[in-house]
């Protein structure tokens, strides 16, 4: 057991790649051998990643592995659910999230999400994408119609929504609905953005617009997202990190990770999956 | 054929007995069901057809906007209906704020601890408790401040100065706090069932935005929840409105020469503003006690003036639920999930 987490800990010098060094040394957000208990119940073990800034990380491992739970402890959404606890550092850009000092409002508003279902508020297109900029202060009415122009434009909705943005959002398809979502988070111009199973209740159709978004969001954002598929991880990652049963098992190029897995572990999954 | 013995025969008519008396039992349910409609109906109907009959001739408009007189023939339901109105806006204005307010902390905010349940719990049995302890109860706290001695103060509003009696005595706002607390209970409870049916979803997609506690219950919670309070606050209103025990035991005036604010007419509410602030601590009456009242006079003719009393308390409970109705729909039409 000792020697697998220390493996697990140091996923970069297993793989060893010259990139991979090069983009470890200036990681968005970084964990050192983090551990995450709901009640009594460890759901994390001893994580040591370090994301990559400014591109697509993928979480890729089975149903209950604790991706989603790794995935919520950056933006401090586990805090909602009572009696969780995080043990060990979690640092964006070098900072201890979850110092006592750190504002989760502002940590949030850095740190943007999207969920696996689509969760537009009951109101109109347009105060779903101006609401995060309103709780945070903008009042100014011509200051949020540019952003959300802007924020629907990145979200490759604006086409669609632009003669009806006072419709309600509920109105809009699933599709349009996530898209929605994804312009929703962006108005609050964060750094980094976490998708959990963004695409998952798509269609094929609504699912392959979503992916186009994401590899053009990468060119401004850190974005590091959960996901089952692989091909879609295969697609959209240049970072993948199998977790299993809530222990990172390998991080590295999505490439070498998915041609030539180094953990015997993450080539079964992977082989498995594809047959 | 009939000396051939066949083994499927006999169990195929058992099935099909069964399936007969499956059938008839559903039939039986469906008439049951459809005669507890029926008959909560007809009853309804019969009611209101021997109030309508008995009123008319004694429905008049005169009967609307006059103050009771001494003679039948001037009975009038003036100042209990504005008297309930009074009442009853007051009673909103304080049971509302108290009561969201309330539910919002006991479903948003308090951790669930054995303190939290046992108040939940007896919010739930408040809701249950006779109107008429609520009356004795808002006696001694409001009406006679338990036993405190009388003494005026001057209370000044900026535009208008008016003196501010205490104990309440026997005015609105002491009936209006009474009715405050009979229908906090119903308000609590229903606005907590609004909240609790809002989505975790919402609430969660607006935290991960970096909006704060505060911001997401009165941002987003709140306004979805709009529509399931405002059912409790009709609800509540309704029935506040149409009590008459807690308001007798207050000791309201059951004769009364006068509207709340002693207007004479109707443009001395623009001429004479000062009067409104002024009218909650007047003495009242409501058209649920000028009702009882009247059923109480030995003269048969006023069982007719009690009748039109009932048409008028009737209509005025329509018209207040109905334009509830017509709010809550038009919130609904906003949000859809």
């Amino acid at each position: 057991m000792q020697t697998f987490g220390q493996l697990a800990s140091s996923p970069s010098a297993a793989s060893g790649s010259r990139l991979e060094q090069l983009a470890a040394a200036l990681p968005k957000f970084e964990t050192r051998g983090m551990n995450f208990f709901y009640g009594t119940h460890q759901a994390l073990f001893d994580i040591s990643l370090k994301v990559p800034q400014k591109s697509v990380t993928a979480l890729i491992g089975p149903s209950g592995c604790g991706k989603s739970t790794y995935l919520r402890t950056l933006n401090r959404m586990n805090d909602i659910i009572e009696h969780t606890r995080v043990m060990g550092p979690v640092l964006l850009d070098g900072k201890e999230i979850y110092s006592p000092d750190v504002d989760v409002v502002s940590l949030r508003k850095r740190v943007g999400m999207v969920f696996q279902k689509s969760t537009p508020f009951p109101k109109s297109i347009f105060d779903n994408v101006a609401y995060g900029p309103r709780i945070h202060g903008n009042r100014n009415r011509q200051s949020l119609v540019e952003i959300v122009e802007k924020c629907l434009r990145q979200a490759a909705l604006w086409e669609e929504v632009k003669d009806r943005l006072k419709d309600s959002a509920m109105a809009l398809s699933g599709g349009q609905q996530q898209r929605l979502c994804i312009a929703r988070a962006l108005a609050t111009s964060p750094e980094v953005l976490l998708m959990d199973e963004p695409a998952s209740a798509l269609d094929p159709a609504s699912t392959s617009r979503v992916e186009d978004l994401i590899i053009e969001l990468k060119q401004n954002y850190t974005i590091i997202i959960v996901t089952h598929n692989m091909q879609q991880a295969a697609r959209i990652s240049e970072w993948t990190a199998f977790f299993c049963q809530g222990r990172l098992v390998e991080f590295g190029l999505t490439k070498q990770l998915f041609t030539n897995p180094v953990q015997k572990e993450t080539e079964d999954y992977i082989t498995g999956r594809f047959g | 054929m009939s000396t051939v013995p066949n083994q499927t025969e006999p169990d195929h008519s058992a099935s099909a007995r069964q399936i007969d008396s499956r059938h008839s039992i559903g039939k039986l349910f469906e008439f049951a069901c459809w005669a507890s409609t029926w008959v909560s109906l007809i009853v309804l109907l019969v009611l209101l057809a021997s109030v309508g009959y008995q009123a008319t001739g004694w429905l008049s408009w005169r009967f609307v906007t006059s103050l009771d007189g001494v003679k039948v023939q001037e009975a009038g339901l003036l100042a209990g209906l504005v008297g309930s109105f009074w009442l009853v806006s007051i009673t909103a204005l304080m049971s509302v704020p108290l009561g969201v307010g309330a539910a919002i902390y006991l479903e948003e905010y308090a951790k669930p601890t054995l303190f939290t349940r046992f108040i939940r719990l007896n919010i739930a049995n408040l809701a249950g408790v006779p109107s008429i302890v609520y009356g004795i109860l808002g006696f001694t706290l409001f009406v006679r401040m338990f036993g405190l001695p009388k003494a005026t103060y001057a209370v000044s509003l900026g535009f208008t100065t008016f003196s501010l009696q205490l104990p309440l005595g026997r005015s609105i706002i002491a009936g209006a706090m009474t009715l405050t607390l009979l229908s906090l209970p119903v308000v609590i409870i229903a606005a907590q069932e609004a909240l609790r049916s809002v989505p975790a979803s919402v609430r969660h997609a607006s935290y991960a935005l970096g909006a704060s506690k505060w911001q997401t219950i009165w941002f987003q919670v709140l306004p979805a929840a709009i529509p399931g309070i405002l059912t409790g606050v009709i609800l509540a209103m309704s029935r506040a409105i149409g009590e008459s025990a807690p308001i007798a035991v207050l000791g309201a005036a059951t004769y009364i020469g006068y509207v709340p604010g002693k207007f004479k007419s109707l443009s001395e509410v623009v001429t004479q503003p000062q009067k409104l602030a002024a009218a909650p601590f007047d003495q009242f009456t409501a058209v649920p006690l000028q009702i009882y009242n009247w059923v109480n006079e030995p003269k048969q003719e006023y069982q007719y003036v009690a009748a039109a009393g009932i048409v008028v308390l009737l209509a005025v409970l329509l018209l207040l639920n109905g334009s509830a109705i017509f709010i809550r729909q038009h919130f609904q039409k906003k949000i859809r999930w």
